[in-house]
């Protein structure tokens, strides 16, 4: 008789949340440790709690809401949205993160409401950035969210596992974004669909933590469920005073069982450039090295982390951006928001010349704060790079890291972002 | 349930996005209001030639990719979409679309045209394309989902047992 093969992390977190050996193919219902929802999405859950006949959520403490896609409000629309979000808090007892707070997918981990091993859910299809912190957590609709809400439960499908293996060390001025858009490159828009992605080997152990959930924040965009990796050392260092629950990381089995396996050694990648409509229409820098832009953008739950910040300022420091550019900062929370003025960041990207908005999602979802003109080219730290994306169908998007969203608001043109890297890694 | 309308067909990797724009969705709860704006990055005619008689929105892969938002369904529902064929859905569009009541279709699409009358037998499994006269077969919902789509979307299945009863 052979033993059962090993599991995967994401076999491994839905089976212990299922009370079940649940395998991969399997339909299970499991109890979630959080759930999350957005502006956006927040709304439509709480009608369907309503019709559902449901006036509490299963644990006001497991619960919270962010209002971050349209923050502060640009159109009264958008408000009496926001009340209603105000007022279910205020019923409920669920936290709600208002006006200033930051994007959601920086506050949940940063506030410590997710620990490794968690499985959680939400309301949004980047909530797989937790992954990066040995999290199982997935996008669902709204009304996936209020039944989770209601109950504290969800049905999975448990999904198969498709491994990356990354190895070398990265190029001084390369960064986890160029890798993530390489493989996005790589294997397509719908390269994972119903898949988890599992990230591992020695380039993701030299990565920080932030650079990680830049990584895993974009699985969604090959079609994954999910973008997991092993808790380390940095991991459990990271939630340190972020709250008060105990870390039970997760990792795979040596022999788990994998749909699909890649190996990829970094050490020659270059800096990497989604171009537009979409995000796997990815292409090496030097295709579109030269092309005008007008606007510049870092920011996001991709990549609006103090690490980010830190990357364009060291780029930006005693230089001034294009004057036919337009550059826009929004650091992902409140807090980062803060470290990065403690740490001077702020003060030199706003003497070069950048206009810092409200930590939250605006210019990337085109609500507000930064909508370009028709005709106009836009480079982006954001995930997406959709046809209108940013509010404007006529306005294209070309998606990298902050390191050559800096570099090019600079020239005002897309610029490899490497030439101020020259003489080592920083 | 059997289910008849004309084919209106797109490409493959039709985002969230473009089915309704996050430049409207975030203003409103409104679902008819919104359904105006349904695919319009695309095709700003989708509604007027879809909600008069009813249509199916056919596909190639990935449709629905994207964001999370459960108003690509809606808005596809009050457009009078009567299903999506498609060869391949994203993950949470296939979910929102079956929590919300919008019956979704994996088959091979390739050989239905634009105008083409289709009927879609959804307990059989078969697509027929009256125009041409050729079956289509696609694989029955898992039997999670068909229990949701039947129980009339997962409100109503809430509704109905106090909970999760799958």
């Amino acid at each position: 008789m052979t033993a059962p093969a090993g599991k995967t992390i994401a076999e491994k977190i839905l089976s212990a949340h299922a009370g079940t050996d649940a395998r991969a193919g399997d339909i299970v219902v499991a109890d979630v440790d959080f759930v999350m929802g957005q502006d956006g999405t927040s709304p439509l859950a709480i009608r369907a709690l309503e019709r559902m006949g449901v006036e509490k959520v299963f644990d006001p403490a497991k619960v919270a809401l962010v209002i971050d896609h349209s923050s502060p409000s640009p159109v009264e629309g958008v408000s009496a949205l926001h009340t209603q979000m105000r007022e279910f808090g205020k019923r409920t007892g669920a936290k709600i993160y208002d006006v200033g707070c930051g994007v959601c997918h920086q506050l949940i981990p940063e506030n410590g409401h997710v620990v490794p091993g968690d499985l959680m859910v939400g309301c949004d299809s980047h909530t797989c950035t937790y992954g990066a912190l040995n999290v199982f957590s997935t996008g669902v609709g709204s009304t996936d969210g209020a039944a989770a809400m209601a109950s504290g439960k969800l049905w999975f499908k448990v999904p198969e596992t498709m491994r990356f293996t990354l190895s070398g060390q990265l190029p001084a001025g390369v960064f986890s974004k160029d890798v993530i858009l390489h493989i996005a490159g790589l294997i397509g828009a719908d390269g994972a669909t119903y898949m988890a992605l599992e990230f591992d080997g020695p380039a993701i152990d030299a990565m920080s933590v932030e650079a990680r959930m830049t990584m895993s924040n974009m699985a969604i965009e090959v079609g994954a469920k999910a973008g997991l990796m092993r808790a380390d050392a940095k991991t459990l260092a990271w939630f340190e005073g972020r709250g008060t629950r105990t870390p039970a990381p997760v990792e795979p089995d040596p022999d788990a069982v994998y749909a699909v396996t890649h190996s990829i050694d970094l050490s020659e990648l270059v800096p990497q450039v989604a171009k537009p409509h979409s995000v796997d229409n990815v292409s090496p820098i030097a295709e579109v090295e030269g092309t005008p832009i007008q606007q510049g953008f870092v920011g996001t739950c991709t990549n609006g982390r103090l690490e980010d910040l830190g990357i364009a300022a060291g780029i930006l420091a005693g230089r001034t951006v294009h004057p036919d550019v337009r550059f826009i900062v929004a650091p992902a929370s409140k807090r980062i928001y803060l470290d990065a003025m403690a740490a001077g960041y702020i003060q030199t990207l706003v003497e070069a010349g950048a206009a810092v908005v409200t930590p939250g999602c605006g210019p990337c979802v085109g609500t507000h704060n930064g909508v370009p003109s028709d005709g106009e080219n836009v480079i982006s730290t954001a995930n997406r790079n959709f046809k209108g994306r940013m509010g404007n169908s006529n306005a294209f998007v070309y998606l990298g890291s902050p390191a050559t969203v800096a570099a090019s608001v600079i020239e005002g043109r897309i610029t490899d972002p490497r030439k101020y890297f020259e003489g080592g890694a920083r | 349930m059997k289910l008849t309308a004309r084919a209106f067909k797109y490409g493959s990797d039709i985002n969230t996005d473009y089915i309704i724009s996050g430049k409207y969705k975030f203003k409103s709860n409104d679902m008819e209001a919104m359904a105006v704006h349904a695919m319009e990055e695309l095709d700003p005619d989708y509604y007027a030639k879809v909600s008069p008689e009813g249509g199916f929105l056919v596909a190639g892969t990935n449709f629905g990719m994207g964001s999370s938002r459960e108003q690509a369904p809606l808005v596809l529902i009050h457009s009078n979409t009567k299903a999506v064929l498609a060869k391949s859905f994203a993950r949470i569009f296939y979910r929102n679309a079956i929590n919300t009541g919008l019956p979704v279709v994996e088959c091979d699409t390739d050989l239905m045209d634009e105008g083409d009358e289709l009927e879609v037998d959804l307990e059989a499994g078969i697509v027929r394309d009256l125009t041409k006269g050729t079956d289509i077969p696609f694989p029955p919902l898992p039997p999670v989902m068909a229990t949701l789509l039947a129980d009339g979307g997962l409100v109503e299945h809430f509704k109905k047992h106090g909970g999760f009863a799958l």
